[in-house]
């Protein structure tokens, strides 16, 4: 993988306490997998950076190698990878992502 | 490109040795599906590293020729 896209995909889920690798933006996402994920974080009231891989190919490579994991969305929180989208579903159905965000001190409203 | 259950269901019971494997076709395109898969070997793993053995025995045809697996996985209970 590209050295510089290593070092920006570092510094972004270092600099940002959730972010979201993800086709399309967090208000136009293109992929329904990609707006489940956007639709869980915002039910949260979740606070994140989405970054669109659609418009960097590089990017989008370089994601999939970085964590060995084969398909968008990516979710990170605290620098670390959570999953993609059935991950995400699942803890968000059993409360273990409202309880993952509180271990890692980031502020969620707990579904209602 | 697409892929059939059968095919996913061999690829994952080889990559995995003893796993209990059930394909669901989603939407009947070969492109869409679900996939429940449970095995010892996923015991004391987390649900990222199970999904990554998963994605490891579909020998990187996840993401091209085979677009979408809902996946779920769980470790065979003694």
């Amino acid at each position: 993988m590209d050295k510089t896209v290593e070092e920006r995909i570092r510094r972004d889920i270092t600099e940002n306490d959730v972010v979201l690798y993800m086709k399309g933006t967090p208000v136009f996402p293109q992929c329904g997998f990609s707006a489940a994920v956007v639709q869980v974080l915002s039910h949260l009231g979740v606070k994140f950076k989405g970054i669109d891989i659609l418009v960097d190919p590089a990017l989008r490579q370089g994601i999939k190698e970085f964590t060995n994991w084969p398909t968008i969305p990516q979710l990170y929180v605290k620098g670390e990878f959570v999953g993609g989208c059935d991950i995400i579903r699942d803890m968000y159905e059993s409360g273990e992502l409202v309880q993952l965000l509180a271990e890692k001190g980031v502020a969620a409203q707990a579904a209602a | 490109m697409a892929m059939d259950a059968v095919e996913i269901e061999r690829l994952i019971r080889d990559g995995i040795p003893g796993a209990d494997v059930r394909i669901e076709d989603l939407r009947g395109d070969g492109d869409h599906y679900a996939a429940y898969v449970t095995a010892a070997a996923f015991k004391g793993k987390s649900r990222v590293a199970q999904h990554q053995m998963v994605y490891a025995a579909l020998g990187g045809r996840m993401g091209n020729e085979l677009h979408a697996l809902a996946l779920t996985t769980a470790a065979t209970q003694d």
